[in-house]
């Protein structure tokens, strides 16, 4: 390993211009002449819009330009959509009803958009905002999933009966029913995964810049895909053509998910900068963040694990209601499908799983992928399930898991997917030590000694990565292909820009990825630059979501490297006056076999430019090389996380007292960049289970519509977090990577829930377990003295 | 419109704002010094935190005109000639930074725990004193022992 190679923790390239306040985010971009747009958002869950009236707001001061949804229809800007299509199990295809960027007839939930002013300052757009009036006819509201498939529910789409958007399943129903009917035990649970607020730190924002000379548009965003971007708001929102938008996402202050998809935001202000001719910016307030932001999860779920008298795991079946709002956000299908009910094999060998989902619509913010997707639902349903099956059948949870572990790979689940490579019980030993578990009956007197309960929870996860093979997921009902490209441009002395499809907003690929480059090369770590994040730079990439940046973005990488090094040695076979066949590679030098002739990777570079040693009939000039690297299969981090808690008995208070997390990632390019994604999604699991929660009153209204109301985990709600790795390399991409970004929030709720729960001696608590939740837990069950 | 002149990073200026324009509308579209964020509406998440006269503040809180005549430094007057101050040095080294939006408003949160609490600081005081800031991607592990270390070397 080199200082700057794969596996160094080097220092991440991006934080000189992030500690010194030099970062460009989208809010920082202006252009000359600039707009600002306030949008007029709907206070109704549901409502008719009987009319609009802008009149008085378009002679306010400053005021360019007042447009609604029926301006919006009348120029046939095309309906925002969702890119996956969802079967339900009757062969039908999913219901998807007209989401429109304003809303012209029909406001579905609070914060819907009507109309959008257009004035020179923030300030007289937010004043004349308050002066447009609509009439609204308010009708009632939907917001529990639970409800909204009920006869007397009200529909909120005229099109779509029920609510419901698709009735789908997996597995074997006949062959798990059997499984049920023989099993000796059978655990039962009925679980809420709580709706969650993503919440990155950088408000969203568009900045939208319309070239009347050139018929062009640039768009500034916050985005996690910029070219998927342009191209839903080509294709079907009809704005521009391809060629005629430039989408740029700068540094992007974290996405978790939520800066995937294509907002109404983004496409009115490009549809306005056309019309009023100048740039119009708008830039989210945190209360609107609330308001339009994809939210995460919202899952209610009837699970069942059906046990053998061994003790080993016979069939596991789930049904879940899926909320998925007012609209289908653009992945919003596939979130509680391939993204969930795949992955509910955990890390044990199960014979036959079975899982239906409802998908619903309701009055409520669209729902979409959000850090983990899907996985932490699989995963709190089978770390809950293994978790009480052991409880209730008198067996250690460590020993039932052990019990039931995949040994065998390839190992094939009932549910698709195949996992490649893993060691369940490397990572679940290696956390037991680390997380002293021998040592908790003795800490568990202890906080007993103090009035204090203390529980420990296991979680053993695993997830799908690597997001995705193309044809798979095609064939699955993706409406794109998930490979990613990549572009390594050698200078003519000798430095390197590698142009990735991949998008930063946190993860330090400028660091990553150039570690790769250096290495690979036998350049300087400082000679190497990532670009990313710029339609007009980069060629069409797919971006980052998925924890698919290392195994998909970095795999494209190396495939572009390896055509650089074949062209590279025939330009150092015509240096050297040799046979390319025999030139070597290595430490950044080129050498003759059998000689001690040698060149070095800069003097090749150069020579590949000045073409002076051969013709061009020989040889292309130039050293550049594209690659679009499509996967071959998914990648399966996993790895155990252990949780210890000590609750307050008087107050209910839970106080996180030792995190220990063992992940096996595969080959690890950065230890210090994977800890601390590792770090943040612990935080963000911790969040769902101990804090956050969006609630909705019955009317619709969203209560937690501020970091006043909606709990954020704030530096005294963690602990320091023990972390730990395992690796079994995956055998599915050529550096062996599976993926990190996910991995805590994926493991982190069950882990907490399991703590808690062993803790109180109860079942009885749904996250968020606040310590009003737990204070009422424990009032319907008291707990036993220690 | 009202005219307000105050020091930034130890330059005078001066503009014509409205009243009700807030400091950081004022640092960030008048001035342009955009590496002071805001990432809330209420207060909240400290992205926002500058020093008025040496004391941290919550720039979101602040109308510009009452900062008449006060002494400003924001995260863009920490480091000199290109050298880092020792507490974004820390940050850096320790990795207690990802997406690096909330960065600005907590390192100039962790000078103010510093001057308050001096250079000794444990874990339990800096978690307790960053109640006023809000990080989503780091889980603040690092962030704790980035502030830790910038303490300790602002003090050599």
């Amino acid at each position: 390993m080199t200082a700057t190679g794969i596996g160094a923790p080097v220092r991440r390239k991006e934080d000189f211009r992030f500690v010194t306040g030099q970062g460009q985010y989208t809010d920082d971009v202006t252009r000359p002449g600039e707009t600002r747009a306030v949008f007029v958002r709907s206070p109704h869950a549901h409502a008719r819009i009987k009319k609009i009236d802008v009149a008085a707001a378009k002679k306010m001061p400053g005021v360019v330009d007042v447009l609604t949804g029926a301006q919006l229809a009348d120029d046939k800007v095309g309906n925002l959509i969702c890119g996956w299509m969802i079967h339900s199990k009757d062969g039908s295809p999913m219901k998807m009803s007209a989401h429109p960027a304003l809303a012209a007839s029909k406001v579905n939930c609070v914060g819907d958009a009507v109309a959008v002013v257009i004035a020179e300052t923030l300030g007289q757009a937010r004043d004349a905002a308050e002066k447009v009036v609509v009439d609204y006819e308010v009708l009632p509201a939907v917001v529990d999933p639970a409800k909204a498939q009920a006869k007397d529910a009200p529909q909120i789409h005229a099109d779509i009966a029920k609510n419901t958007i698709y009735q789908w399943h997996l597995g074997d129903q006949k062959a798990v029913e059997a499984a049920f009917k023989a099993a000796k035990h059978v655990t039962r649970l009925d679980i809420v995964n709580n709706r969650l607020a993503p919440n990155a730190m950088e408000p969203r924002a568009a900045l939208a810049d319309y070239d009347a000379g050139n018929d062009h548009l640039t768009l500034w965003n916050t985005s996690q895909n910029p070219h998927v971007a342009r191209l839903v708001i080509s294709a079907f929102v009809g704005i521009a053509p391809e060629h005629k938008l430039r989408v740029i996402a700068p540094d992007v202050g974290g996405g978790f998910g939520s800066k995937i998809f294509i907002y109404p935001e983004e496409v009115v202000c490009l549809w306005a900068a056309r019309k009023v001719k100048r740039p119009v910016k708008w830039t989210s307030d945190r209360t609107e963040a609330f308001l339009t932001d994809a939210h995460g999860r919202d899952h209610v779920t009837h699970a069942e694990l059906a046990v053998n008298a061994d003790g080993k795991i016979t069939a596991l079946r789930a049904k879940t209601i899926a909320n998925l709002g007012a609209y289908m956000s653009t992945f919003s299908s596939s979130v509680p499908t391939y993204l969930y009910a795949t992955l509910l094999s955990g890390q044990y060998d199960i014979p036959q799983i079975y899982c239906e989902v409802d998908a619903v619509y309701t009055n409520t913010v669209p729902v979409d992928a959000y850090r983990g997707a899907g996985r932490p639902e699989a995963t709190f349903v089978v770390e809950r399930l293994v978790e009480v099956a052991a409880r209730q059948l008198g067996l250690d949870p460590a020993e039932f898991r052990k019990r039931n572990f995949i040994r065998n790979f390839p190992h094939q689940t009932p549910v698709i997917m195949a996992y490649d490579a893993g060691d369940y019980n490397a990572s679940l030993k290696k956390a037991m030590e680390l997380a002293d578990v021998k040592g908790f009956a003795k800490r568990k007197r202890e906080s007993a000694r103090h009035g204090k309960l203390r529980g420990l929870g296991y979680s053993t996860y695993i997830e799908a990565c690597g997001i995705a093979p193309s044809q798979a997921v095609g064939s699955l009902g993706a409406g794109v292909g998930l490979w990613e490209s990549a572009e390594v441009r050698v200078n003519p002395t000798g430095n390197v820009e590698v142009l990735t499809g991949s998008h930063a907003h946190g993860q330090g690929h400028e660091t990553t990825f150039a570690q790769l480059v250096s290495e690979r090369l036998g350049i300087p770590f400082d000679s190497v630059s990532i670009v990313h994040g710029d339609t007009d730079k980069v060629q069409f990439g797919m971006g980052t979501y998925g924890s698919r940046s290392g195994a998909v973005g970095m795999s494209a990488i190396v495939k572009a490297l390896d055509k650089i090094e074949a062209k590279a040695k025939k330009v150092a076979g015509f240096m050297m006056e040799a046979a390319e066949a025999d030139i070597d590679f290595k430490d950044g030098k080129f050498t003759v076999k059998g000689t001690d002739k040698s060149v070095a990777f800069g003097d090749v570079a150069l020579n590949a430019y000045i073409a002076h040693k051969f013709t061009g009939a020989e040889l292309e000039p130039g050293l550049k090389e594209t690659s679009f690297y499509d996967p071959t299969n998914f990648t399966f981090p996993a790895g155990c996380h252990i949780c210890e808690v000590e609750i307050d008995g008087e107050t209910g208070k839970s106080e996180i007292v030792n995190w220990t997390a063992v992940d096996d990632f595969g080959t690890v390019i950065n230890p210090m960049i994977v800890e601390g994604q590792v770090h943040g999604g612990i935080a963000q699991g911790v969040g769902q289970a101990l804090l956050e929660g969006v609630v909705y009153d019955a009317s619709g209204q969203l209560v937690t519509a501020s970091f006043m109301d909606y709990t954020m985990p704030r530096a005294h709600d963690l602990p320091s977090f023990h972390v730990g790795l395992t690796e079994t390399k995956s055998p599915s991409n050529p550096l062996g990577m599976k993926g990190c970004g996910e991995a805590g929030a994926i493991a982190a709720p069950a882990a907490v829930m399991n703590a808690i729960t062993d803790a109180l001696g109860t079942e009885d608590i749904a996250m968020p377990a606040t310590a009003s939740a737990v204070w009422s837990a424990m009032q319907r069950t008291p707990p036993k003295a220690a | 419109m009202a005219k307000v002149s105050m020091t930034v990073n130890g330059k005078a200026v001066t503009g014509d704002v409205e009243p009700r324009t807030l400091l950081v509308q004022f640092l960030r579209e008048n001035l342009r010094l955009t590496g002071t964020h805001v990432g809330c509406d209420t207060s909240q998440c400290g992205a926002c935190v500058v020093h008025i006269d040496g004391v941290a503040a919550k720039s979101c809180t602040a109308l510009a005109v009452q900062c008449e005549g006060q002494s400003i430094t924001t995260i863009e007057g920490l480091a000199s000639d290109g050298k880092l101050h020792p507490m974004q040095e820390a940050f850096r080294e320790r990795h207690g930074l990802q997406c690096g939006y909330c960065t600005p408003g907590m390192i100039m949160a962790a000078l103010d725990i510093v001057r308050r609490r001096g250079n000794e600081l444990d874990e339990h005081t800096i978690r307790d004193q960053l109640d006023g800031n809000i990080c989503r991607c780091t889980g603040y592990h690092n962030i704790v022992k980035a502030i830790e270390a910038g303490a300790r070397a602002m003090a050599k």
